[in-house]
């Protein structure tokens, strides 16, 4: 007994530390992926630790093995991230401090500490990441944390168990028996109680949350400074090419953006995805036209009926914002972000995408682009570095020499992969310092930037002006909500080549070697289809459609949720109120709305408050209300047996039921008719039916009963 | 069960005509094990009340007539020299009895009244450092003339808490009265009344009468009553736990004689003004205790 640690007085409930553990171990499981790995395995150890002194009466560490330890934690975070500033910095000593006050947790005050911290510590993940199953996850810590603070509360009756527990220990053994089995009833209530708290306070904070989260004031653009670093990650096409680059993006199945079109999305070999589109060559590296170059815009004319689509964007760093080919921008007002539109139909925003974005696009599946070709344009449109691949100026030259037009050129060169075993692959073999010589004459394994880059040099070889586009091909359409994913896997390179009368024609070398991967897609096209990602793949339809329903709540939550910004929030308020809304006003509108939630939330709780929970209470309020517009009012201090008695003595046409009523009223609240025991008899079950028996009489007579 | 309590109570109102509420109030105070004080003028029929009561329930009855020269030995019993014997042999007092009528007690000294006293709470008597048990059941009906008349001594609150519940008789009303006039009074009957039950059934129904189910919802009323006399401003102290405990047996007695197995706000109601009217002191001299009673019980909601 002396080494047992005395129940202290101040010590809350042991089911505080267990729900506090709980709380952390989610949370620390998701900062696993984005903080060092020795931070969450600090706080395994913290933890394990804890909760043995929890089950063992083990001694809490003394300030001799603390002290050392809080500035050992400090030195490692600044080893490991350089600084204690910073998101990534201050987060991790935030959950490395937090781990170590564990270990000193234990009056109700450390617990109240322990769980503000740890409420920011785990709101704190979503600086990180935003997914949904992060925010479920994230609510669950939340609910544990908040039956934390409730169980730390409960003290006092832990208090009286403790003292129990001593007194078993002298008492008679048959004495002690039932003791324990009463606290393990307890014990078990316990949870399920403050679970239930918990649970009913969060849900109780729903209402405040979606208000603060329609009306809080959104500024543009995420609120926290986020240094650069974190955009390290993101994925998507580059503003060069060379040969493996976009067939390393084709590993890849995140997604590159979404598109809903507004009409019926249009065949797989329409749709084209421009991006960057790429002038200058060097060696084997492809390049876009300077900024600076101040090019007229071509000019377009436009045919048929435009396609409207809205397009999710995923951030990538960049600046393009994909468009269908051909956009017609009618004024740079409609686009996001003050992007303009480039001379070579590249739509540019000003800063890289950073944040999720959504835009509107109008595009031309008919079009002449650029009718008449400037002399700069042509030069461009021609450049090559001379002196290489000398076998494919050769045939160039060969072609130019046969008198060949432009056309019979591209159709030559079309033939040219059609008929000879060229490959579409994605692990095609390194080529020599030759290129395209080495490409067109030896391996004849590619890619698509393979055929559209030595496709380009072959037909600016022959003198026909041509460069690449780079974007995206294709997508998959979603059928749980009717929209197209586009994944990084669906990146591809194909030709314009400038032709008299026509201006830029699309011509996609790489139909003619793999015409499928045009009409259905990357994964219908190879044949060495296992290197793809496995979301792109076509087996296990099961599987697929899991991932296509999976992806259409993620697009619902980043369009609604994440994506909700100042400018969705203008538009609800705007078809809310009917009035055009001032980003200023909606402060003013927040704190309304606030207010007017509280007074309807004091209402309730003001009026009647019992009588609002209690379903036998309720009827009889029924009753009161009935016979009080009868004229009939109970007084306060009136029991239910002598009002009854007055009213019928007031209503006498209705004496009887009223009487009825009130007797039986007076018995379901005054009779005996529970059990006093804990365990759920038979008998109990019966009186329990009977009970419900009586108030279901009750309600019906109460209904029934008819007042002039 | 409630066959013979309205037996009883029939019974006794054939005896005491028109006051079947004091009859009921007192026949409860009785289920509830408690003492019964009846307050009123002389010749309202107090004593008659009692002695009827004690042979209706087939008990065992004493009465002593409390004068101011009467000395505690009187009620109690005296040790007396046996020569014969050579010895002290107790002589047992009137108090060694079922039903004990302490006729005015208010006019004897107030050593004697607290000697009684002491025996109502214990039960037992102690005389010589040998103690006696008193027969079960044991219960005193005390009856005093109000304090203002001459020649009395009042009892302090202390000892009026010992009563569970003070009663009055008032007038009979015209109808009883004439009846009274018409029969020769109430003591001729009394000679030929024959028991209804006997101490065994008593305790039996004394037992029944504390089974009788009290909910969470009453006790609810029951402490918000408690709680108003001890904030209230009508009154110079609140209510004991005691007074509180007593205020639940009587109002379970008093379902029981309705014939219920619980305890509803109006037997709390109907009772209170009786337990809990000698218990409470009012700070105002104006209004009377029953008033100030009234008020407590409009001001508590149900």
């Amino acid at each position: 007994m002396a080494t047992q640690k005395i129940p202290n007085k101040l010590e809350p409930s042991q089911q505080a530390i267990y729900w506090l553990l709980i709380s952390l171990s989610i949370t620390f499981t998701l900062y696993a992926f984005n903080l060092n790995n020795w931070v969450p395995a600090s706080f395994a150890v913290f933890a394990i630790w804890r909760y043995l002194i929890e089950k063992n009466n083990w001694p809490y560490p003394r300030l001799w093995l603390r002290l050392p330890l809080t500035i050992a934690g400090g030195v490692a975070v600044l080893a490991s991230y350089g600084s204690l500033f910073g998101r990534d910095a201050s987060v991790a000593l935030l959950a490395v401090m937090i781990a170590m006050k564990l270990l000193e947790t234990r009056t109700k005050r450390d617990f109240i500490v322990m769980v503000i911290l740890s409420y920011f510590l785990t709101v704190n993940i979503l600086l990180f990441t935003q997914a949904i199953w992060v925010c479920l996850a994230i609510l669950l810590a939340l609910f544990s944390l908040t039956a934390c603070l409730i169980s730390a509360s409960y003290q006092n009756a832990s208090n009286q168990k403790a003292s129990n527990q001593k007194a078993s220990y002298q008492n008679a053994s048959y004495q002690n028996i039932s003791l324990q089995n009463k606290q393990a009833l307890n014990h078990t209530q316990a949870w399920k109680v403050q679970a239930k708290l918990a649970g009913k306070l969060l849900l109780q904070a729903l209402p405040i949350m979606l208000v603060l989260f329609v009306l809080f004031p959104r500024i543009p653009g995420p609120i926290w400074g986020i240094p650069q670093d974190a955009y390290s990650g993101m994925t998507g096409l580059s503003d060069s090419m060379e040969p493996g680059n976009i067939n390393q993006l084709s590993l890849s199945s995140k997604v590159a953006f979404r598109a809903e079109f507004k009409s019926t999305i249009p065949a797989n070999h329409q749709l084209y995805w421009r991006g960057p589109v790429l002038w200058h060559q060097e060696g084997r590296r492809w390049t876009m036209t300077s900024n600076n170059i101040n090019l007229p815009t071509e000019t377009l004319e436009t045919a048929g009926v435009a396609t409207d689509y809205t397009i999710t964007l995923e951030p990538h760093n960049r600046n393009w914002l994909l468009m269908l080919d051909l956009p017609k921008v009618p004024s740079t007002d409609s686009l996001p972000d003050e992007a303009a539109i480039k001379h070579d139909m590249q739509v540019l925003s000003k800063l890289p995408i950073r944040t999720r974005i959504r835009y509107e696009g109008h595009s031309f599946l008919q079009y002449t682009l650029g009718a008449t070709l400037s002399d700069y344009e042509r030069t461009l449109a021609l450049q090559l570095i001379d002196d290489e691949n000398p076998k494919t100026r050769q045939l160039a030259t060969k072609w130019v020499n046969e008198q060949k037009s432009p056309v019979d050129i591209i159709q030559a060169a079309l033939s040219m992969f059609r008929n000879q075993p060229f490959v579409y692959t994605l692990s095609p073999p390194l080529l020599g310092s030759e290129p395209v010589d080495d490409f067109l004459f030896n391996t004849k394994r590619g890619f698509c930037e393979h055929y559209a880059s030595s496709f380009v040099y072959l037909m600016r070889a022959a003198g026909v002006p041509a460069r690449i586009v780079t974007g995206y091909q294709g997508g998959e359409i979603n059928p749980s909500g009717n929209y197209l994913i586009v994944r990084q896997s669906d990146a591809h390179a194909w030709a314009e080549v400038w032709l008299q009368d026509k201006g830029w024609t699309r011509v996609d070398p790489t139909s003619a070697v793999s015409p499928s991967r045009i009409e259905s897609g990357i994964a219908a096209a190879l044949l060495d289809s296992d290197l793809l990602p496995l979301l792109s793949r076509q087996d296990y339809p099961m599987l697929k459609k899991l991932t296509l329903n999976w992806d259409a709540v993620n697009n619902g939550w980043n369009q609604w949720v994440l994506g909700y910004d100042q400018n969705t929030q203008l538009a609800l308020l705007k078809k809310i109120l009917h009035k055009d809304i001032a980003w200023e006003d909606i402060g003013l509108i927040l704190v309304s709305t606030m207010i007017a939630l509280m007074l309807l939330v004091s209402y309730f709780l003001l009026r009647n408050n019992a009588a609002a929970l209690d379903p036998v209470k309720k009827a009889y309020q029924q009753f009161l209300k009935k016979l009080s517009k009868a004229g009939v009012n109970k007084l306060a201090h009136e029991g239910a047996v002598g009002f009854g008695e007055r009213a019928a003595k007031a209503l006498p046409d209705q004496s009887i039921e009223i009487q009825e009523i009130s007797a039986l009223y007076s018995s379901i609240q005054y009779a005996k008719h529970e059990i006093i025991n804990a365990n759920k008899t038979a008998a109990h079950c019966k009186i329990a039916a009977h009970n419900n028996h009586k108030l279901n009489l009750l309600k019906q007579l109460v209904k029934k009963l008819k007042l002039k | 069960m409630k066959n013979v309590t309205d037996a009883i109570i029939a019974k006794t109102n054939e005896v005491i005509l028109g006051k079947e509420q004091q009859i009921k109030l007192a026949l409860a105070c009785i289920l509830a094990k408690g003492h019964l004080l009846i307050e009123d003028l002389p010749g309202m029929g107090k004593t008659t009340l009692a002695h009827t009561l004690a042979q209706v329930l087939g008990l065992q009855f004493q009465r002593v007539q409390f004068t101011s020269d009467l000395l505690p030995a009187d009620v109690l019993g005296v040790s007396v020299y046996d020569r014969n014997t050579a010895n002290f042999k107790f002589h047992p007092g009137p108090v060694f009895t079922n039903v004990l009528l302490a006729d005015e007690i208010n006019r004897a000294t107030p050593k004697t009244q607290s000697a009684l006293l002491e025996v109502m709470e214990e039960a037992q008597v102690t005389i010589d450092a040998v103690t006696y048990t008193l027969p079960q059941p044991f219960f005193v009906i005390a009856t005093q003339n109000p304090s203002s008349q001459i020649g009395t001594f009042a009892l302090p609150e202390s000892q009026l808490d010992r009563f569970l519940m003070r009663i009055t008789l008032n007038y009979p009303d015209t109808a009883s009265e004439r009846k009274l006039l018409q029969s020769n009074g109430g003591r001729e009957q009394l000679a030929k009344l024959s028991a209804v039950i006997d101490s065994k059934q008593l305790q039996a129904l004394q037992a029944a009468s504390h089974e009788v189910h009290v909910s969470d919802a009453l006790l609810d009323y029951l402490q918000a009553i408690l709680q108003h006399t001890r904030q209230s401003a009508h009154f110079n102290a609140g209510l004991s736990p005691r007074a509180g405990l007593s205020l639940k047996q009587c109002a379970q007695a008093w379902a029981m004689l309705a014939g219920r197995d619980h305890v509803i706000p109006e037997d709390i109601q109907a009772i209170l003004p009786s337990v809990a009217g000698h218990r409470l002191v009012s700070n105002n001299t104006l209004t009377s205790n029953a008033d100030n009673i009234a008020q407590l019980l409009k001001a508590v909601a149900v």
